[in-house]
């Protein structure tokens, strides 16, 4: 089915509209449902919305020991971000940019965002956030590969390199067959670390030592800071549209398709708020265990798929 | 090709002035380097971007009366990383080995003359030129990692370097009596068809394999490499680790340029062999202390990533898949350009490092960034492009070589792009690792001990080089499509005869690339200039989460960076360890080491030769110094081969 010309300018600016303006929304509905599941009421849904706009008027202190990259790691997260989220397929089938092979860029934007955010951690020279920054690559190590044979999997079954294709049209992957929820389910693993969600890391915890990504950032403040914020809500939202893409019906109607996939991700930010209040956070020697079963999944995924 | 061999003529005498000269010999000859530089490139360009009949032949009656020397796209293709890395090697020399140094001038005779005989070795199209070539460049190299001789490491470096470039060489020696056996000639030319999968060509493959893989430094051959580098001066070491261990890959390409039909398993070898080098060399690199060997170690992890490359590409050819020949073959060249020009650029910085703090050791550098703001952003954009992130030249190789796996997922011998896709996430993500705490530890944080407070940023006869490279990184990221034809180029003399290849921007849309990279600046440069605050006010200490009294010796380590991946993988790390945890609530100071040896070198070789060596003395009693029993073996062997032959 063609599309005509104003359509699809109109689909990419909700795309884009929905990058810019969505993320923040996603850790307040998270913290929502954690606080109802505790009994609490919990700070507003929007809460997020708010400290980024005191934060922008704030004034950022730079430590003595920094230097210009220190600012380069929250500058490159959020553009980096973005330019992963043009790439991704939201509510419409297909993404504002899409071409053969777009699907390493992608991943490589996101090893891009994290070589940015480690050298400005460490350009504290602070031990703690030495301590966070080394913890950050080791299990990126092991997040990398379960990524990756992801992608081969939903490659093989639909002979595509380009994300639009592999997740809205997964081919023989039938939405709920084995190998696809193999997938999924390493996927789902992934994005609890890069997103630094419990049981892998906790974002509420308030000991140093036992952070991962919070504790990269205890230097940062003002403007900075709020973009490191922004940056890792952005982070939820498009690898979430990774996550919940391949299982969304598609071509229901072009206002309709958008609809199924706010609701998916909100179906996601709540599934990560009940499983962040029933679980607790790993102890750090298991998560590479955890880790390493994220890759189990995908790669038994991808062997389900040449049968 | 008159131009080539000008360019050669200049860069093997680009030293000898300097040695009549009391001054300005340096300058003299890094005139004569860039002279043959832009006379080389502009013969490479001429031939890469030409037509059909670029290709020229020396008649065996002229120059070189013995033999053919034939500046094909190959030889063109790998003359512009010899060449450039040469050039920018000797420009740096200028003020980093200057006549006050010892030995100043033997490291510029011999380093023209290397590059010399790098660059008549990338169009040596006879057995014999090829192999005399090759010897010069290691003879040459041997003496350049020499140049520190009173150090004990550096003999000991060089030695090794020296025995193991003459097995791979005597290797070589009899491949290329068995090439000649099936061609009838020493002149390389296309093997026929059905050789390959004979025994003989068997035996060659594994030949070759050998002794290219011993100058490539691919696993497990690669002990040389890491003492080697790490010792010579650190132009030196640029110009070996970017260009001196791509002839172990010139010779694999060109070997694919030979068969017409290589079986499967010559491709599944170079591609399994690439995945083991480039993950254990990126993990060997991750425990290192010391900035050069770690560097050194990198270089094994970029022969892999060119190996799963050429692999792939030998595994099309093989099986006919023409996407992933020109996909796998594009990638792995590319990789070879890439390699040179990013590892040439952190060596360059390395030495920088080294030259203004005097020591390698990692753990005894840190904020160097703010005493050397220049040449921490060069090695930023080294350690950038060589972690493979976009937009810089790493990506574009390492994305084609992903985009052929991902072709060859679809055939029936899916493993081996299975292999191909796991190895090179894994090596990404670790390279990634490492580069964070080598830039991290050497520029970032307080320095960590007084040469590293003292260090001071260098000449710009240093920093210019490193500027020339860092631009081509660059230049190479943001535009790979000016590249394509090149390549597309050098790929089809892989070719099987009369095979028609798809072009490679048929298959990679390069020009993406460019796409993408724009907006990502954009972006980055709109985000810059809202968080960056009109004036940098640094007043406070960095937040030490209530601790009043940090100092310079409480930042994290290297050592501690890299602990949780190096414990991860101790079954195949084997680091030495000495020392351990505090115990009890009062604990006693205790003393921490780890120290990660290689495990072929320190592990296998060494210990195999000694063993081999107390042995083979008790054979020292035929050795009995008197010219008489020299005689009386003389005529016992002669008087064996008699009885021999009559019997």
């Amino acid at each position: 089915m063609p599309e005509s010309p104003f359509a699809h300018t109109l689909q990419v600016l909700l795309h884009v509209l929905t990058a810019l303006l969505l993320p923040p929304l996603l850790p307040g509905l998270i913290n929502k449902v954690k606080a109802l599941m505790a009994g609490r009421s919990g700070p507003p849904v929007l809460q997020l919305y708010y400290d980024l706009a005191k934060l922008s008027r704030k004034q950022a202190v730079f430590s003595r020991t920094t230097t210009w990259i220190f600012l380069a790691g929250p500058v490159g997260a959020v553009s980096v971000g973005l330019v992963a989220a043009m790439l991704v397929p939201f509510g419409h089938a297909h993404a504002p940019l899409q071409f053969q092979g777009d699907v390493i860029l992608f991943a490589y934007l996101f090893g891009l965002a994290r070589f940015l955010t480690v050298l400005s951690a460490l350009d504290t020279g602070s031990s703690f956030e030495g301590m966070g920054a080394a913890r950050e690559v080791t299990f990126a190590a092991l997040a990398e590969p379960a990524l990756f044979l992801g992608f081969a999997a939903l490659a093989k079954s639909t002979g595509s390199l380009s994300l639009s294709t592999m997740l809205a049209h997964t081919g023989p992957l039938f939405k709920f067959s084995g190998p696809l929820v193999l997938v999924l389910a390493g996927w789902a693993i992934v994005y609890m670390a890069e997103n630094s969600r419990i049981p892998v890391d906790d974002p509420n915890t308030h000991l140093e030592l036992t952070m991962i990504h919070e504790v990269m950032v205890l230097d940062h403040s003002g403007r900075p800071f709020a973009l490191v914020l922004y940056g890792a809500s952005l982070k939820l939202l498009v690898l979430g549209a990774l996550l919940v893409g391949p299982i969304l019906p598609r071509n229901l109607g072009p206002l309709r398709d958008w609809l199924v996939f706010y609701l998916g991700l909100g179906i996601l930010a709540v599934a990560v708020g009940v499983a962040e209040s029933v679980m607790a956070r790993f102890r750090m020697t298991k998560v590479p265990q955890f880790l390493v079963a994220g890759v189990l999944a995908t790669a038994f995924a991808f062997l389900l798929m040449l049968v | 090709m008159t131009l080539y061999l000008l360019a050669i003529l200049f860069t093997a005498l680009s030293g000898v002035p300097g040695l009549f000269m009391q001054k300005h010999g340096a300058r003299f000859a890094a005139v004569l380097m860039v002279a043959s530089t832009m006379l080389g490139i502009c013969a490479a360009a001429y031939v890469l971007f030409g037509g059909a009949g670029a290709s020229l032949l020396l008649p065996g009656t002229s120059l070189i009366a013995w033999g053919l020397v034939s500046f094909d796209p190959i030889a063109a293709f790998f003359l512009v990383p010899v060449l450039l890395l040469s050039a920018t090697a000797s420009i740096y020399g200028i003020g980093y080995w200057d006549d006050h140094q010892e030995g100043a001038r033997k490291v510029r005779v011999f380093l023209g003359l290397m590059a010399a005989f790098l660059a008549l070795l990338v169009g040596a199209t006879h057995a014999f030129v090829f192999l005399l070539a090759w010897e010069g460049m290691a003879l040459m190299a041997f003496i350049l990692v020499m140049t520190e001789d009173r150090e004990p490491e550096t003999r000991r470096a060089a030695w090794i370097y020296l025995v193991c470039t003459h097995t791979g060489t005597m290797l070589l020696l009899g491949a290329f009596a068995i090439m000649a056996g099936a061609t009838g000639s020493f002149t390389f030319s296309a093997l026929p068809i059905g050789f390959a999968s004979s025994e003989k060509g068997t035996a060659m493959f594994v030949l070759f394999l050998l002794g290219f893989g011993f100058k490539a430094g691919m696993l497990p051959f690669h002990f040389w490499l890491p003492p080697a580098h790490a010792a010579a001066p650190s132009h030196v070491s640029s110009v070996m680790s970017g260009i001196l261990i791509k002839m172990g890959i010139l010779g694999f390409v060109r070997l694919a340029s030979w068969v017409p039909d290589p079986p499967v398993w010559w491709g599944g070898t170079l591609l399994v062999l690439g995945a083991i080098s480039g993950i254990m060399g990126v993990a060997l690199a991750l425990g290192q202390h010391d900035l050069k060997r770690l560097l050194a170690y990198h270089s094994i992890e970029n022969i892999g990533i060119i190996l799963l490359g050429l692999g792939l590409g030998l595994i099309g050819k093989s099986t006919g898949q023409s996407a992933l020949q020109v996909l796998g073959f594009a990638g792995a060249l590319l990789h070879v350009l890439n390699h040179s020009l990013f590892k040439g650029l952190l060596f360059l910085a390395a030495g920088s490092v080294v030259h203004a703090t005097g020591t390698r050791d990692l753990e005894r550098m840190g904020g160097l960034g703010r005493l050397m703001p220049k040449t921490a952003a060069a090695f930023l954009v080294g350690a950038w492009a060589i972690c493979g992130l976009p937009p810089l030249n790493g990506f574009v190789s390492e994305w084609l070589i992903y985009l052929g796996a991902f072709q060859g997922l679809a055939m029936t011998r899916w493993w081996f792009s299975l292999i191909t896709l796991g190895a090179l996430a894994v090596i990404g993500a670790l390279a990634l690792a490492c580069f964070a705490k080598a830039y991290g530890v050497v520029f970032q944080g307080e320095p960590r001990s007084d040469e590293a407070a003292r260090a001071h940023e260098s000449p710009s006869t240093m920093l210019a080089p490193m500027g020339i490279l860092a631009s081509a990184c660059i230049g190479i990221g943001l535009a790979p499509g000016l590249l394509a034809t090149p390549l597309n180029r050098v790929v089809a003399t892989l070719s099987s005869a009369g095979q028609v290849l798809p072009s490679l921007g048929s298959l990679a849309s390069l020009s993406w690339l460019t796409v993408m990279a724009i907006p990502l600046l954009l972006l980055g440069l709109l985000l810059w200039k809202w968080a960056a605050p009109k004036t940098w006010v640094k007043q406070q200490p960095t937040w030490g989460c209530g601790y009043l009294a940090p100092s310079a010796r409480m930042q994290y380590t290297a050592s501690s960076f890299a602990d949780g991946l190096v414990q991860g993988m101790i079954w195949v790390l084997w680091p030495k360890i000495q020392g351990g945890r505090v115990r009890g609530y009062f604990p006693f100071p205790r003393r921490f080491q780890s120290h990660l040896p290689d495990p072929v070198l320190d592990r296998v070789v060494s210990p195999g030769l000694r063993g081999t060596a107390f042995l083979l003395s008790g054979l020292r009693f035929l050795q009995a110094g008197h010219l008489s029993i020299y005689l009386m073996y003389v005529l016992l062997t002669l008087l064996t081969l008699l009885i021999w032959m009559v019997v």
